[in-house]
């Protein structure tokens, strides 16, 4: 009985950590999609560059947002 | 979602019905190769004792999928550059915009115009063949030799070990160590800094590897979550859906092999070059 509480706790808190991953990942990578096109609206020629920094910046926030989803992984498959 | 799978899936005998194990069946290492039906085992070793720990050398699927990575790089450029023209053509002219991209790109602002070519062909190395395993798990019949972490973790430990060297050797190993002291901030300061500084020199390749194991896999998964749905909701009518669903994110996957590439090669090039010339 301990046993099953504390796998339906796992369980739980997998699927509450990776929604409040995706939240966090879909905000910071909201933010730098909004800015990005602020940018392009402001000045159209340098959209190619703003383009490549939001994509690299976009990778870097998932990268960490993978950290916590690998993290609901684990505790998931207990 | 996979959990809540394996929480209502009754657990059959057949090894294909638990979507969990499903996934987890066709993401992680095996000893067997799965060709059109034929399984192909591949040999396994006893585990060795080295430095007081058990390694595990067998060949696995990883393995055999890092080779054929290597061997198609190989043969590729050896075969596209043999004869030596002044300008090539076709893919070698793409394979040689790419090697430019990385020198000029990645390698010189990070490390100068003289380390810059010097590291180059590492660089480029790391490129491709990130590029190629990553290329390589979207084909049907083969694995993603990045997917597992002892892969990435080999290449950030690459990463870390051209760190430190580049540092001592840039500046002496004394002038390394005073680098991780930032200058200009008041002295008390220096008792939190110096340990995050120290802190950091082993994060940054671990947070390397996290980043490009777990996209990988992310990737994966879902693609297989999605097509397993169809089995466990058990009607065809979700297959439209789950196959479109599938394709897409298979083709955003195709995406994130290139920028997952390009990201490692970029922050490998940043921490090494930060190393030898600390900016402070």
């Amino acid at each position: 009985m301990e046993n099953s509480l504390a796998m339906a706790l796992a369980y739980l808190a997998a699927g509450l950590g990776s929604a409040i991953v995706v939240i966090g990942a879909g905000l910071g990578i909201g933010k730098i999609g909004s800015s990005a096109m602020d940018g392009t609206a402001r000045q159209p020629e340098a959209a190619n560059a703003i383009r490549t920094s939001m994509i690299i910046s976009a990778a870097l926030i998932e990268g960490i947002a993978f950290f916590g989803l690998v993290i609901c992984f684990l505790l998931g498959l207990k | 979602m996979m959990s809540a799978f394996l929480m209502t899936e009754p657990t059959a005998e057949h090894e294909e019905e638990n979507l969990g194990q499903f996934i987890i069946h066709h993401i992680k290492d095996s000893h067997e190769w799965n060709l059109f039906g034929y399984h192909i085992h591949l040999p396994t070793f006893e585990p060795i004792r080295l430095f007081g720990i058990q390694v595990d050398l067998s060949i696995t699927l990883h393995v055999v999928m890092m080779w054929v990575a290597s061997l198609i790089l190989i043969i590729t450029f050896w075969a596209l550059f043999r004869k030596k023209r002044l300008v090539p053509t076709g893919l070698a002219a793409a394979l040689e915009a790419m090697v430019l991209f990385v020198r000029d790109e990645i390698a010189i602002p990070n490390m100068g115009e003289k380390g810059g070519r010097k590291f180059t062909p590492l660089l480029a190395t790391m490129f491709f063949f990130i590029l190629t395993c990553n290329l390589m798990g979207l084909i049907p019949l083969f694995a993603t030799a990045t997917g597992n972490i002892s892969v990435t973790a080999s290449l950030a430990v690459i990463t870390f070990i051209m760190t430190q060297i580049m540092g001592m050797v840039e500046n002496g190993p004394i002038g390394y160590f005073k680098s991780m002291v930032p200058s200009g901030i008041p002295f008390p300061l220096i008792f939190i800094m110096v340990p995050i500084e120290i802190f950091g020199l082993f994060t940054k390749p671990f947070a390397l590897a996290m980043r490009l194991f777990a996209n990988m896999i992310a990737g994966h998964t879902v693609v297989f979550a999605l097509l397993g749905l169809i089995i466990a909701l058990g009607s065809v009518l979700v297959s439209p859906f789950s196959i479109a669903f599938a394709v897409f994110i298979d083709l955003l996957e195709l995406l994130v092999a290139f920028i997952q590439a390009y990201i490692f090669t970029m922050l490998s090039s940043l921490f090494i070059g930060m190393a030898m010339h600390p900016e402070h």
